[in-house]
């Protein structure tokens, strides 16, 4: 099962590559863009019977080596083929 | 006395530490294989600097889970003395022998120059033949030593006087201009709070020798060897 991992740095936490990212973006005429966050995205190929295991599955691996945890933290989206056509309410 | 310098895949200040401690120093040094199970009898054990594993992920993340560090951990909680360089005080944030973490930068460039340093305290094994308030001029080279902690976290490394080493001007006062990567506090050392385990982003095995524009880094490999033979090998942290 597919599981995407989006590491981000916590709010509290100054970005140095964001910001100079943002600066990148101004001075090519991007002015609207007021502010960026760089994080770290990754695609899992879990094996698990159920997305809730999936997801645990990811978070206990987000929790010891993909995230640090004193400076960011992490968002977890399982790509459920159960939760696609009939019966995705379940 | 025995340096254990651990060697993990891109370590690349292993020899520059070897060197230091056996030539310079005149101690016995062994390097120890980031997958090796045993610190073979080492009194102190040296982390070096370098891109373990090419930085993948973050500094030190994955370094942390190699086999020796099962065994550095248990050395440092018998009270053995650890010292973690660059690249080695990374690793020790990583696996949490130390508080905190390191951010890219505040330049976003990689760095390498000689700083100066001001020794905080002096009661760790790395410390101990310092002068309080000694100012140090040694390199660093590192693109991540933004060090940052949570603020109640910083609250008690200042409080517990965990806080050895600080980047200063010459004359060893703390300014914004002399803090070359936008350190929390000017902060570029920091001691657990049994303070046996010390990490700090300036090199200080660089800077053994004139030949290479500085020997003030000596005192810190100095002081440990101090440190152990007061103490009779006492600090030797093999587990009971």
């Amino acid at each position: 099962m597919r599981v995407r991992v989006y590491v981000t740095l916590k709010p509290s936490v100054f970005d140095p590559q964001g910001r100079t990212v943002t600066e990148a973006l101004h001075s090519i005429g991007h002015d609207a863009v007021r502010d960026v966050r760089q994080g770290k995205y990754f695609e899992l190929d879990v094996a698990a019977g159920t997305a809730a295991e999936a997801s645990r599955i990811a978070s206990a691996a987000a929790d010891t080596l993909l995230a640090n945890p004193v400076i960011e933290s992490y968002r977890i989206d399982v790509d459920d083929p159960a939760a696609v056509g009939p019966g995705a309410a379940r | 006395m025995k340096f254990a310098v651990v060697v993990f895949p891109g370590s690349n200040c292993d020899h520059d530490a070897y060197h230091a401690v056996k030539h310079v120093l005149g101690q016995d040094a062994e390097f120890v294989w980031h997958k090796d199970a045993s610190l073979r009898g080492a009194d102190v054990v040296l982390l070096p600097g370098g891109f373990s594993y090419g930085d993948y992920l973050r500094t030190g993340a994955i370094a942390r889970f190699s086999p020796i560090m099962r065994e550095v951990t248990r050395f440092a909680a018998g009270g053995g003395p650890v010292i973690g360089i660059c690249n080695g005080f990374q690793v020790l944030l990583e696996c949490g022998l130390l508080p905190g973490a390191m951010l890219r930068n505040r330049s976003v460039q990689f760095q390498c120059e000689f700083v100066h340093v001001r020794v905080e305290q002096v009661d760790t094994p790395f410390t101990a033949a310092c002068v309080p308030g000694q100012v140090l001029r040694i390199p660093i080279a590192h693109g991540e030593g933004n060090y940052y902690a949570e603020p109640d976290v910083l609250t008690a490394l200042e409080a517990n006087r965990q806080v050895i080493f600080r980047y200063t001007t010459a004359s060893g006062d703390v300014t914004e201009a002399a803090n070359p990567n936008g350190s929390l506090n000017n902060i570029a050392g920091i001691c657990n709070t049994q303070r046996n385990v010390v990490g700090l982003m300036p090199h200080p095995e660089r800077a053994c020798e004139l030949a290479v524009g500085s020997r003030d880094g000596l005192v810190v490999l100095e002081s440990v060897v101090k440190s152990v033979s007061s103490a009779g090998g006492a600090l030797a942290g093999s587990p009971q």
